[in-house]
């Protein structure tokens, strides 16, 4: 059992889930709101990481966050060490390959806040942010929760992607999945075997969290 | 605290349309479905921006597209019911009021509550409660904002008739606590006939018709874009007794009037819609007839309707009845105005909802 790299995708994980709560909120509550003409597009590129392969992806990344890129100049010249092939890079990546996972379910949680309800806070004098706070977020938050799970639980799976932008350091980028495929190939099908269970294991207890505590809130709301 | 509005737009409906409410009134806003009345009210809360308008409060500019003013909704004071109630679903009644407080305060949000009479219910979410104690609820919030204008979009189109009396009454009632404009939206005519104090007919997004409900009720240009059979007289009444066979026998300028059940403890004060199309006339006394309602009054003015039909204005004792009749009927009849004749009223033609508590005048409003 590698317990380093099990860490590190929690890590991985939490911080992804992190960053991307408040990108989930932000663009999942304009795309559910706001009707413009360029809103196919926006959508459309949102769920691209969905449908392409995680290695084209992943070579894109890689050369977005390279030694030759902006990015990754930037990154090099603010912290003296190179984005790819660190866990920054990876955290990274990951914010961009979660995109769908987490703004398509909170776009579908504001969705389900009536318009009148959003009207009647203003009416009752509450700020924008106020309104979000105290109306929206109650009423969005079971659209929320499956985003940051499906986030959490998706970065902790996630392979092709990882290992062309991480490679697979140990402590640094090699995540637990990473870990498997290795001991896989070196015919240690036993670690492999309880890597993989406790990964199920996981990814099981996350997501029966998750339907628990919609069922709460939808008990609570009707 | 006088409201002044003024609309104009071409997208997504034409719409011109201007009118004041004054401290204290309530104005109705009567038209059919998509004749622009909803969008005058989401103009003055702020939630629609028509091309051109202007709405003020007492002078103060909540929108002023030539001056470049437009204030976000949450800093106009409205308090506005909606159609839906759009109450907020994970918070009590009593939470629901407070967040529409400046400084919520549980004690005053419950004293709101009470004054729509929901006492007791504070701690109910809105799924727990029925239609007719959301839309209590939805008052109360309106009311908790402190609001200069007062909105009321179809409020009671999503309760039974049954309630709708009841709420009817209610807003009569809570009306003497009001000191703000109140504007109601609603394409019912009783609705309107019995809560308001003035009316603008909307058509296709503009103001046909505007003035007191008595003068707009008794105007059958005003009406054929709402339909001519709304047309009305309202008589104010006193309940005297309720009679052991039902009836209830209430005492009208016109004399005493018989009516089917009338809620209300005798003294009473009550307002009666009298529908023009029910009223029988004739110009003998009639004996040996069914209707309980004989009056005699005299013929003020007859005006011939574009049909067959043509409208006698009644006076009896200093207030006016109106009879939808056919030209036919008073040509037989050699009707003229001065006449003397005797309006005919069945007790079973006015309708239960047809009547509705009066306002108190000894007590205006503070």
């Amino acid at each position: 059992m590698d317990w380093t790299a099990l860490w590190l995708s929690m890590r991985l994980a939490g911080w992804t889930v992190v960053v991307l709560l408040p990108v989930a909120v932000l663009m999942g509550r304009f795309l559910a709101y706001r009707q413009f003409r360029a809103k196919g597009l926006v959508e459309a590129l949102v769920m691209l990481p969905l449908v392409l392969p995680p290695t084209v992806f992943g070579f894109y990344l890689l050369v977005a966050f390279g030694r030759n890129s902006p990015v990754g100049d930037l990154w090099q010249s603010l912290f003296a060490h190179q984005l790819v092939f660190s866990f920054e890079g990876l955290v990274a990546a990951s914010v961009i390959f979660n995109l769908p996972f987490a703004i398509q379910p909170a776009q579908r949680g504001f969705e389900a806040v009536p318009v009148e309800v959003r009207e009647a806070a203003a009416c009752c004098g509450m700020s924008p942010v106020r309104s979000l706070w105290r109306v929206e977020l109650p009423l969005a938050w079971p659209g929320l929760i499956t985003a940051m799970v499906l986030t959490f639980a998706h970065t902790l799976g996630e392979f092709g992607i990882v290992l062309m932008v991480g490679g697979s350091i140990p402590g640094e980028t090699k995540t637990i999945a990473i870990a498997i495929y290795d001991r896989v190939q070196g015919f240690d099908d036993q670690a492999a075997a309880i890597m993989s269970a406790v990964l199920v294991a996981i990814s099981l207890f996350t997501i029966a969290v998750t339907y628990w505590l919609s069922a709460r809130v939808g008990r609570r709301l009707s | 605290m006088a409201l002044e509005v003024m609309a104009r737009a071409r997208t997504p409906i034409p719409l011109d349309v201007a009118f004041q409410v004054e401290p204290g009134e309530l104005l109705a806003l009567v038209g059919h479905s998509g004749a622009g009345k909803t969008t005058l009210l989401r103009t003055i809360a702020g939630l629609w921006r028509p091309q051109t308008g202007r709405v003020a409060v007492n002078g103060r500019a909540w929108l002023d597209t030539a001056a470049g003013v437009d204030l976000p909704t949450h800093r106009r004071r409205v308090g506005i019911v909606f159609q839906s109630y759009a109450l907020f679903p994970h918070m009590t009644a009593v939470q629901n009021v407070m967040a529409a407080m400046d400084i919520p305060d549980k004690a005053e949000a419950e004293r709101t509550l009470d004054l729509v009479n929901l006492h007791g219910l504070a701690d109910r979410k809105p799924a727990q409660l029925s239609g007719g104690q959301q839309q209590r609820v939805a008052v109360a919030r309106a009311l908790a904002r402190r609001p200069y204008a007062l909105l009321l979009d179809e409020p009671f189109s999503a309760v039974d008739r049954a309630t709708r009396e009841k709420l009817y009454g209610e807003i009569i009632e809570l009306r003497r606590h009001l000191a703000m404009p109140v504007v109601l939206v609603t394409h019912d005519m009783n609705e309107a006939q019995l809560l308001a104090d003035r009316m603008v007919v909307i058509a296709d997004g503009r103001a046909v018709r505007e003035g007191t409900t008595a003068e707009v009720m008794a105007d059958p240009d005003a009406l054929r874009a709402m339909g001519i059979r709304e047309l009305a007289a309202m008589l104010p009444a006193i309940i005297v007794e309720h009679a052991a066979d039902g009836l209830t026998r209430l005492d009208a300028p016109t004399g005493s009037l018989f009516l089917p059940g009338v809620e209300g403890k005798p003294g009473t004060r009550v307002r009666v819609r009298i529908m023009a199309h029910e009223v029988i006339l004739s110009r003998l006394r009639p004996e040996g007839l069914s209707a309980q309602n004989i009056i005699a009054g005299k013929v003020v003015r007859i005006v011939p309707g574009v049909g067959p039909g043509v409208i006698v204005y009644v006076d009896v004792a200093g207030h006016e009845i109106l009879a939808r009749i056919t030209r036919r009927a008073t040509d037989q009849m050699a009707l003229a105005p001065g006449d003397t004749v005797h309006v005919i009223l069945k007790s079973m033609s006015v309708a239960r909802d047809h009547v509705a508590r009066a306002p108190d005048p000894s007590q205006a409003a503070e």
